[in-house]
């Protein structure tokens, strides 16, 4: 047993985290080139075929960035729906996906823009055309009401693709709450209120406490899943990061007082892009209720 | 990344789990916080002994099997799925016993190690004082030195299993001109000895889980020092990170509840009232068992437990209490009986509190993980 990330993937984090602290408009463009949006991509289809430990690597790096657009549907999902040559153009940076999927994913991020749209409906697969946009709390995630179109047969695998989707979601969840407790911290040894910095409070500090410790405990569930693809592990990550990223968020902002309650302020975007994830592919109740089917005798 | 066992680890942790099916008493031993339950639970270790299970990590020669971490969490998931008794002498094995492969000297490793695996020297921690608790370093209680050894004086209290142990281990002030911290030195005493009194204190269950220790001129050779004279503090954080960390709450306990619950969640014809609750407490458990394996996985690449172990405790006391809550709130007008969930929430409810508090624990977490600057306690 290793139950630990190889130097490979620390280092992958790390260039991830490289590209994305210096932003430009071609990030989709960037991080094809570093092999992103090849990662689901099987190799007969010049993807990486990489292990879904590798794909959460890089959805915690597009979480602590807040990075926008239909990653899930395109990196995650969409390889485990198709096995067809259209892949390649996915994998190379050319093509984006949305997709739509069953009741817990209602709505289609980035339909407009996207070059493959499918709706997954049981073990099939339907075009669909963009209906009416949508308006999120978090105004980077441009959802799109769904008009059904045309069968296009049978997906690959839906039960896998819908906990990729699952999996890539909680690690943009832990992701973000990396961000909101990171910033927190430093903003607490910076701060001073009655002639200290306010990190130096215990009210202050215990309420960091407790987020740290719900998102250590978060990611060996989200990494393990990963590793298993169980349903119940799948299922126990997205409750575990999405709890620990809404508290990061409630508690971020509290340590912020009203500069994070500013739109100005980066906090707000993480707050509201957590809030958005959190019940995104399934809300809390929705694993739960999946959990003590697979695990209650 | 994997989290797959090899054959070796796969075959040590099916020989466990044949010889506790086979061995594990069918009905629950009686409580070892009363005079017959301690008996029976001597008992029972000595069987552990005999077939080697009862200290898998210790070496070979000790009665041990050099089991590796994973190995022993793997055991320990076993031993509590089985359903096999609370170990009596946990002080020992958990705290006493790491200290002892840290700082102990060869004599003592022989002398000692033996008789504790098989429970024929059963350990009581003496850490508290009236005036010490999680600040431990606030401790009065006197080590003199004389030919040959050390004069103990002082008042020991909340510690667990004395009213019937045999000897205790806990820390002393060798430099009465020192503070906090400093000139503290780490000793073991017989309980028995002359000078000694023993007062038991009966815990929430009505039972001398707790006793008062009153040391008066009591005589322990230079051969029960552990680690140097005036050390004790050092000596002493290994046992602090024993406890707050690994060793004392091994994944098997929780997982083995959560796997209770689920069943009585199940019996209880699956309440949606509860369903949430119980969903929790098997994710919060199986986050336990996998942070494990990651901690494991680091200490076997030579990292060492650090302010973590205290996120470590953090968790694992708020599952245990939420876990036994919501099995009581199951039972309905059943809660209040004594039982195996009433006993298990009374034991939980220990654990925000023993090993320093979860208060004592945010700050430390904090203060060392997080770099937050230091400020009042």
């Amino acid at each position: 047993m290793k139950f630990a990330l190889s130097p490979e993937q620390t280092a992958f984090a790390a260039s991830l985290d490289d590209l994305l602290s210096t932003v430009d408009g071609k990030l989709w463009r960037r991080l094809a080139d570093l092999g992103v949006t090849g990662l689901g991509v099987p190799e007969h289809h010049g993807g990486l075929g990489a292990d879904v430990p590798d794909l959460m690597v890089a959805f915690e790096a597009l979480g602590f960035h807040c990075v926008p657009g239909a990653w899930t549907d395109t990196v995650a999902v969409l390889p485990a729906l198709l096995d067809d040559p259209i892949l390649g153009s996915v994998a190379s940076g050319e093509a984006r996906a949305s997709v739509a999927f069953g009741p817990h994913v209602p709505y289609a991020l980035d339909a407009d823009l996207a070059d493959i749209r499918i709706m997954v409906d049981g073990s099939r697969l339907r075009s669909f055309t963009p209906g009416d946009q949508l308006s999120s709390i978090d105004s980077s995630r441009r959802l799109f009401e769904i008009v059904p179109g045309a069968d296009i047969g049978p997906a690959r695998d839906a039960g896998r693709a819908f906990d990729l989707g699952v999996l890539a979601t909680a690690a943009q969840l832990l992701g973000a709450g990396r961000w909101l407790l990171d910033t927190s911290v430093a903003y607490a040894g910076q701060r001073r209120q009655y002639g200290r910095e306010i990190g130096k409070y215990q009210a202050v500090k215990h309420l960091l406490a407790d987020v740290v410790t719900a998102l250590e405990l978060a990611r060996p569930l989200l990494y393990g899943a990963a590793v298993t693809l169980s349903r119940q592990d799948v299922s126990a990550a997205k409750v575990a990061c999405g709890n620990a990223a809404l508290l990061a968020a409630r508690t971020g902002l509290q340590v912020h007082g009203a500069i994070g309650y500013t739109a100005e302020h980066p906090l707000g975007a993480r707050l509201l892009r957590v809030r958005a994830l959190a019940s995104a592919w399934g809300t809390a109740e929705v694993h739960r209720r999946r959990i003590l089917a697979a695990v209650a005798p | 990344m994997d989290l797959d066992l090899d054959a070796a680890t796969t075959a040590f942790r099916d020989e466990a789990r044949a010889w506790l099916a086979e061995h594990v008493p069918t009905t629950p031993l009686p409580s070892f916080d009363t005079a017959e339950g301690f008996a029976a639970h001597r008992e029972w270790e000595a069987k552990l002994t005999d077939a080697r299970w009862s200290a898998v990590s210790w070496p070979a020669e000790f009665g041990g099997r050099d089991a590796s971490l994973l190995e022993w969490v793997l055991f320990e998931e076993e031993y509590y799925a089985a359903g096999a008794p609370l170990r009596v002498n946990q002080n020992g094995l958990f705290m006493l016993a790491p200290t002892l492969f840290s700082h102990g000297t060869e004599e003592q490793l022989h002398r000692i190690l033996p008789k504790m695996a098989r429970a024929e020297e059963v350990w009581a921690q003496a850490w508290s004082e009236p005036e010490a608790g999680s600040d431990i370093a606030a401790l009065r209680s006197t080590a003199s030195k004389v030919d040959g050894g050390w004069v103990l004086n002082g008042q020991k209290t909340w510690s667990s299993r004395a009213a019937f142990a045999d000897r205790a281990f806990g820390l002393f002030r060798s430099d009465p001109a020192a503070e906090r911290h400093r000139g503290l030195t780490y000793l073991m005493a017989d309980l028995r000895a002359d000078g000694v009194t023993v007062r038991p204190i009966p815990q929430l269950d009505g039972e001398p889980g707790f006793a008062e220790i009153f040391f008066d001129d009591v005589f322990v050779p230079d051969a029960d020092v552990i680690g140097a004279p005036g050390e004790g503090w050092r000596v002493a954080m290994t046992t602090a990170n024993n406890e707050r960390g690994l060793s004392l709450r091994s994944p098997g306990r929780f997982l083995a509840a959560a796997d209770r619950l689920l069943s009585l969640w199940s019996s209880a014809g699956r309440p949606e009232h509860a369903a949430a609750r119980v969903a929790d407490a098997w994710i919060d458990a199986r986050a336990y068992q996998l942070y494990t394996f990651g901690t494991l996985t680091r200490l076997a690449d030579g990292a060492e437990l650090g302010p973590e172990s205290s996120v470590n405790k953090l968790f694992w006391s708020h599952l245990d209490v939420e876990l036994h809550e919501t099995a009581l709130d199951l039972l309905g007008p059943d809660a209040e009986l004594r039982g195996p969930w009433s006993g298990g929430w009374l034991f939980s409810l220990a654990g925000p509190i023993y090993g320093g508090t979860d208060q004592i624990q945010r700050t430390i977490v904090a203060e060392r993980l997080l770099g937050l600057p230091r400020g009042d306690r």
